[in-house]
C-alpha cells in the first residue's frame, strides 16, 4: 500500500472532447495531491481524444496518461475496465476519481471488483488526510436524508465516483504543459462481451443540458397539470435557460425523465434555480441545493423549499408565472 | 378480531391498488363520467370482480370478510370503482347463486367473476322504489315463453350490461308473492335502455332505465322458481347491504383522512386549524362514529361469514354506516372550508358520492323498518 | 432459460422524515419494502416469462429474518422460488462484500435449482444506498458481461439485448450469455399480486442459506471482506431561508420580485 501514490482522474470522453465531469474534478484533485506533495494525473483512454487530453492539461493534470487504439473507439465496460487495471498495476496510483455518469458508474465497480479494493459512490464531497493519505468519502444515502462519510483504509487503490456539477469547473490555462505518456494496450480478444449495436444521442435542441446551465426553471406537481410547464419554459426562455422538473412532475409523465432534478435525477448548480410548484422533498433538494441563488414558487407558505429559498414567493404558480415572466421581460428591453 | 393474517394481505394489496391507480384519476372519473378499461383489466386479473363467487363458477371462493377488506379500501379513493365490485360479487351474481339453476350458474357466472360479462339488477321501477312489491311489470306464459313489458329504472350499469335480472309480475293478484326473476338478455328485440342519468355523484358507471316491450323469452330464462321471485331480490339486496355498508365506511375514512390532513397544515388566525378545539371536538366525533360503523360492519360480515341470519346486522350496519357517511364527509368538507366546495378538491366529490348511500339498495329508512320489524316481533 | 434476480429489501426512503428537535432520521414507523429498481427488475423478467412461460424465475436476497416478506412480495408478482441469505457473517458487509457473497449464492442456488441461470437480473440501485455498485461487481465476480441502467430487455439468439439510459440518450447493446443485466426504471409498472397469488406467496415456505450451507470464504464477507467503512453519518444542515413575498395577487408578488432582483444583479 505505501508503494501507491498520486491522485488520478479519469477523464470520461465524448466525441473527442473531455465530459464536464472529468474537468471538475482536477479541481479537487489539485487540493488533495497539494496537500499529499503528489502528482495529479489525468487517465483519458479513446480515439482521436487529443481535444481532451488538452483540456485535462489546461484544467491542471500534471501528467496525462493516453491509452489509444481502435479497442477504444467506444466505450465497454471490459475494455475500459481491462484498460484501467493494466494501468493501475504499472503505475499504482494511491486513488482514483472517476465521474459518477453512467458510464463511470458502470466502469467504476467493475473496476473495484477486480482490484478486489473500495469504492465510494456517487460522492459529493472529498477531502484527504496528509497524514496517511486516507480519503474522506462523504455521499448521500437515503434519498439525500442522510449523509454518510465513508473510507477505505487498507486498499490501494481508493476509488471514488463524484457527482456531476458538484464541484465547479476551475478557469482553463491552455498555455500549461504536462508530460504526456502514450500507453498502447491491445485488448486480448474475447475480453469484451458486450456489443453496441446503436447509439442514440437525444436530438441537439432536445437535449437538455441541465448540469451545464446557468439558469434553470423547473416545475413540479403544483403546476397542475402538464400544459403548464408551457408557462415555466416561458421564463426559462426570457431568461436564457432551460426546465428542470421534480420526481413528481416526471414520475407523473409530464415531463421526461432528462430533465429531472434531484437525487434519482440531475444534481445541478446554476446561477439561479427557480423552482415552480416544488415543494421541495429531499430528494429534490439533494439536486438543487448548490444553486448560487434558489428563487420558490409555492402555494404553500411552509414548504421546505422556501428553507433553501433566497427569494420566495407564497402563491399560485399559473398566476405568478406569467406575471414574472413579464415582468422580466419588462427589464429586459 | 374479525379477520385472519389473509384478510390483512388481501387488504394491503387493495390498498395499494386503491392508492396508485385510483387515487390520481378519481377526479377524472368523475369529471368524465368514465372508467378507464384499464382499471377494469387491473381489478378482474387481481381477482376482485370473483371475489366472493365460489371457484367452481371461476371466482375466488373467499369469504365476505375479504370482501369487506377490498371493498372499504377502494371506496376510501374511489366509490365508483367500488360499484363495478358489488355489482360483480353480489347484485349480478347473488340471484343467480341463490336460486339460478346449475346450467344458469354455469352460463353466466365465469364471465362476470372475470370481469367481462356485466349483469344488471333490474328491480326497482318508477312507481315501485322501496315498496318493490308494487310493481307493474308483466310477464305472461305464451307458450315456451314469456312475453315481458314494462319499465324498471335507476338501473345500475344497465347501458353497458349484457344481461339484466328482471323482476316482473306472473301472478299480479298475488301481489308481492306473484313475481318472478328472468335473465334478461339485453340484445333481445323489445329491450332498449333509457339515456344515462345525469347523477348527483357515483359518475363512471351509467345508470339508467330498462324498458320492456314485448319482449319474448324462453322459460329457460327463468330464475328459480315461477312466482318467488321476490324472495330472490329480498335476499339479493340483504346481501348487497353489506357492501354499501362497507361503501359509508371507505369513504367516511377516505374523508376523515383528508381532513385531517387538510387541518393539520392549514392556519388561520396564526394557529394550524387542528389546535382549535371545536375542530378536534368535531374529529373526536368523526373517529368515533367511523369506528362504531367499521365494528357493526365488520361483525355483520363475520357473522355471515358463520352462515348466520343477519338480516338485522347487515341492516344494522348498512343504515349506520351510511348515515355517519353523510355526516362525516359533511364535516370534513365544512373543515375544507371555501376550497371543500370546488372541485379540485376531492372532498367534494365525496360529498357528492355519498348522498347515494343512505337511499340506494334500502333506504335508511327501510333499514330501520327491517330492524324494528325484527325487535318488535 | 432461467433468470435469477437479486432483490434488496429497503425501508422506504420517501417516507423517511428528519426529527426536527435531534436533527436523526426518523426510522420508526418507515414501512419496508422490496427497492423499488428491483421491482422493474423482477416485471422484466416477469415479462419475459409471460412470452415464454417455460422460463423459471428465482428471487433471492441477503438480509435478516424480516426480509422473507419482501421475497413473498416477489413471489406474488412473478417469481417461481425465493432463497433468503442471512448469516452474521454476512453482516455489515459493503458492496464489494455482499457482491462477493451474492455470487457464491448464484452458483449455490444453481446447483440446488438443477440450472443454470442465463441472465442475473438486479435493480440499477438500492434506494437506501444509492450506489448501483452490486450488479457491476456481482458480474465481475462471476466473470460475467453486464449491461448496466437497462430500461428495456430481449433475449434474441443466445444474447441480450437491452436498451441503456445514458446522460447523452440511449445506446442498444447486447451481451452473450450468461449476462448480469441491471434495470432501471421501465416505461412499465411492476404487476399487482391477485389474491390468489398474494395468499399463496404468504403461505410459501422460503428456504434460508446460512454461511455453512455453501461454499463460500467468510474472511471476504462480512465487515472483514469489505474494503470501505462507514466513518460517520450525519443529517444534512439546511440552509436558511431568505426573503418570502407574500402579497395580495401574485402579480404583485412577480412585479416585486422582478425588481428586487434586477437590483441585486441577478438577472
Amino acid at each position: 500500500m505505501s508503494e501507491n501514490k498520486n491522485l488520478w482522474v479519469f477523464i470520461e470522453v465524448l466525441n473527442g472532447s473531455a465530459k464536464s465531469v472529468g474537468l471538475e474534478l482536477l479541481g479537487p484533485g489539485r487540493r488533495m495531491t497539494d496537500a499529499m506533495g503528489e502528482k495529479l494525473v489525468a487517465v483519458v483512454i479513446g480515439t482521436g481524444a487529443e481535444a481532451a487530453v488538452k483540456s485535462a492539461v489546461a484544467y491542471g493534470a500534471d501528467q496525462v496518461i493516453f491509452v489509444e487504439g481502435p479497442d477504444y473507439n467506444e466505450y465497454s465496460t471490459e475494455a475500459y475496465t481491462y484498460a484501467m487495471e493494466q494501468l493501475v498495476k504499472k503505475y499504482k496510483p494511491a486513488t482514483i476519481l472517476v465521474g459518477a455518469t453512467s458510464k463511470g458508474r458502470d466502469m467504476g465497480p467493475r473496476l473495484a471488483a477486480r482490484l478486489k479494493t473500495g469504492l465510494t459512490a456517487d460522492c459529493t464531497g472529498l477531502d484527504i488526510n496528509p497524514e496517511n493519505g486516507v480519503v474522506t468519502w462523504t455521499r448521500p444515502a437515503f434519498g439525500g436524508n442522510l449523509m454518510a462519510q465513508i473510507e477505505c483504509p487498507e486498499t490501494r487503490p481508493q476509488i471514488g465516483t463524484v457527482r456531476p456539477g458538484v464541484f465547479k469547473r476551475g478557469t482553463p490555462d491552455n498555455a500549461r504543459t504536462a508530460e504526456i505518456i502514450k500507453e498502447n494496450i491491445p485488448v486480448p480478444a474475447g475480453t469484451v462481451r458486450t456489443t453496441l449495436v446503436e447509439k442514440i444521442m437525444e436530438a441537439a435542441e432536445g437535449a437538455v443540458k441541465l448540469e451545464e446551465a446557468e439558469v434553470i426553471v423547473s416545475g413540479g406537481r403544483g403546476l397542475g397539470k402538464p400544459e403548464n410547464f408551457s408557462l415555466v419554459k416561458a421564463l426559462a426562455d426570457v431568461l436564457g435557460g432551460v426546465v428542470g422538473a421534480s420526481r413528481a412532475a416526471v414520475d407523473a409523465g409530464w415531463i421526461s425523465h432528462a430533465h429531472q432534478v434531484g437525487q434519482t435525477g440531475k444534481t445541478v448548480g446554476p446561477k439561479l434555480y427557480i423552482a415552480c410548484g416544488i415543494s421541495g422533498a429531499i430528494q429534490h433538494l439533494a439536486g438543487m441545493s448548490g444553486s448560487d441563488c434558489i428563487i420558490a414558487i409555492n402555494r404553500d407558505p411552509d414548504a421546505p423549499i422556501f428553507d433553501v429559498a433566497n427569494y420566495g414567493i407564497v402563491g399560485d404558480v399559473k398566476e405568478v408565472l406569467p406575471a414574472l415572466t413579464e415582468a422580466i421581460k419588462k427589464l429586459k428591453a | 378480531m374479525f379477520f385472519t393474517e389473509d384478510h390483512e394481505y388481501i387488504r394491503d394489496l387493495a390498498r395499494e391498488f386503491a392508492e396508485k391507480e385510483l387515487a390520481p384519476i378519481a377526479h377524472e372519473i368523475d369529471q368524465t363520467d368514465t372508467i378507464p378499461q384499464r382499471i377494469y383489466d387491473l381489478m378482474a386479473d387481481m381477482g376482485f370482480f370473483g371475489l366472493k363467487i365460489p371457484e367452481e363458477y371461476g371466482g375466488q371462493g373467499l369469504d365476505v370478510r375479504s370482501y369487506v377488506c377490498v371493498m372499504e379500501e377502494i371506496c376510501k379513493k374511489s366509490i365508483a370503482a367500488s360499484l363495478l365490485m358489488s355489482s360483480a360479487n353480489s347484485l349480478s351474481t347473488a340471484p343467480i347463486l341463490l336460486a339460478g339453476t346449475e346450467e344458469q350458474k354455469k352460463k353466466y357466472i365465469p364471465g362476470i367473476a372475470s370481469g367481462k360479462e356485466i349483469m344488471a339488477f333490474g328491480l326497482t321501477e318508477p312507481g315501485a322504489g322501496s315498496d318493490a312489491g308494487s310493481m307493474t311489470t308483466r310477464a305472461v306464459e305464451d307458450g315456451d315463453s314469456y312475453i315481458l313489458n314494462g319499465r324498471k329504472c335507476f338501473i345500475t350499469a344497465a347501458p353497458i350490461a349484457q344481461n339484466t335480472v328482471i323482476f316482473a309480475k306472473t301472478s299480479p293478484e298475488k301481489g308481492s308473492k306473484g313475481i318472478t326473476s328472468f335473465i334478461v338478455d339485453m340484445s333481445l328485440p323489445g329491450v332498449s335502455v333509457g339515456k344515462n342519468e345525469v347523477k348527483m355523484g357515483q359518475h363512471g358507471v351509467p345508470v339508467s332505465d330498462v324498458i320492456l316491450e314485448d319482449v319474448r323469452v324462453p322459460k329457460s330464462a327463468i330464475l328459480g322458481e315461477v312466482d318467488k321471485g321476490f324472495i330472490t331480490a329480498m335476499k339479493t339486496l340483504s346481501i348487497g347491504r353489506i357492501g354499501v355498508a362497507c361503501q359509508g365506511i371507505g369513504i367516511s375514512q377516505g374523508a376523515l383522512d383528508a381532513a385531517v390532513a387538510h387541518i393539520k397544515e392549514r392556519k388561520q388566525f396564526g394557529k394550524r386549524l387542528a389546535d382549535f378545539q371545536a375542530i378536534q371536538f368535531m374529529i373526536a366525533d368523526m373517529e368515533t362514529k367511523v369506528n362504531a360503523a367499521r365494528l357493526l360492519v365488520y361483525n355483520a360480515a363475520y357473522l355471515m361469514d358463520q352462515h348466520k341470519d343477519v338480516t338485522k346486522e347487515a341492516s344494522m350496519a348498512k343504515y349506520f354506516a351510511t348515515e355517519t357517511a353523510l355526516e362525516v364527509v359533511s364535516k370534513a368538507l365544512q373543515m375544507f372550508g371555501g376550497y371543500g366546495y370546488i372541485n379540485e378538491y376531492p372532498i367534494e366529490r365525496m360529498y357528492r358520492d355519498a348522498r347515494v348511500l343512505t337511499i340506494y339498495e334500502g333506504t335508511s329508512q327501510v333499514q330501520q323498518m327491517v330492524i324494528s320489524g325484527i325487535v318488535l316481533k | 432459460m432461467n433468470i435469477l434476480v437479486f432483490i434488496k429489501q429497503v425501508p422506504d426512503t420517501t417516507e423517511i422524515k428528519i426529527d426536527p428537535v435531534t436533527n436523526t432520521l426518523i426510522r420508526q414507523g418507515v414501512p419496508s419494502i422490496v427497492n423499488t429498481f428491483d421491482t422493474y427488475a423482477l416485471e422484466t423478467a416477469a415479462k419475459l416469462k409471460d412470452a415464454d412461460p417455460s422460463i423459471k424465475i428465482v428471487v433471492a436476497t441477503m438480509g435478516p429474518e424480516q426480509a422473507k416478506e419482501a421475497l413473498k412480495t416477489c413471489l406474488s408478482v412473478g417469481a417461481d422460488k425465493a432463497y433468503l441469505v442471512s448469516d452474521k457473517a454476512f453482516a455489515g458487509s459493503d458492496t464489494l462484500a455482499t457482491s462477493y457473497v451474492l455470487s457464491c449464492v448464484a452458483k449455490e442456488i444453481a446447483k440446488r435449482e438443477g440450472c443454470e441461470f442465463d441472465l442475473i437480473f438486479c435493480g440499477k440501485q438500492a434506494i437506501d444506498g444509492d450506489t448501483a455498485q452490486v450488479g457491476p461487481e456481482l458480474a465481475e465476480h462471476l466473470n460475467y458481461p453486464q449491461i448496466t441502467y437497462a430500461l428495456e430487455v430481449a433475449v434474441e439468439n443466445g444474447s441480450v439485448k437491452c436498451r441503456r439510459e445514458t446522460e447523452d440518450g440511449y445506446e442498444v447493446l447486447s451481451a452473450t450469455l450468461p449476462a448480469v443485466v441491471t434495470v432501471t426504471k421501465t416505461a412499465y409498472e411492476p404487476r399487482y399480486a391477485s389474491v390468489k397469488s398474494k395468499m399463496a406467496a404468504n403461505r410459501a415456505v422460503i428456504p434460508v442459506l446460512t454461511a455453512a450451507d455453501f461454499e463460500i470464504d467468510t474472511n471476504l464477507s462480512g465487515l472483514k471482506g469489505s474494503p470501505t467503512k462507514v466513518k460517520k453519518t450525519f443529517v444534512p444542515q439546511k440552509k436558511k431561508g431568505g426573503i418570502k413575498l407574500q402579497e395580495e395577487t401574485g402579480v404583485i408578488a412577480a412585479e416585486k420580485l422582478a425588481a428586487m432582483l434586477s437590483e441585486a444583479g441577478i438577472i
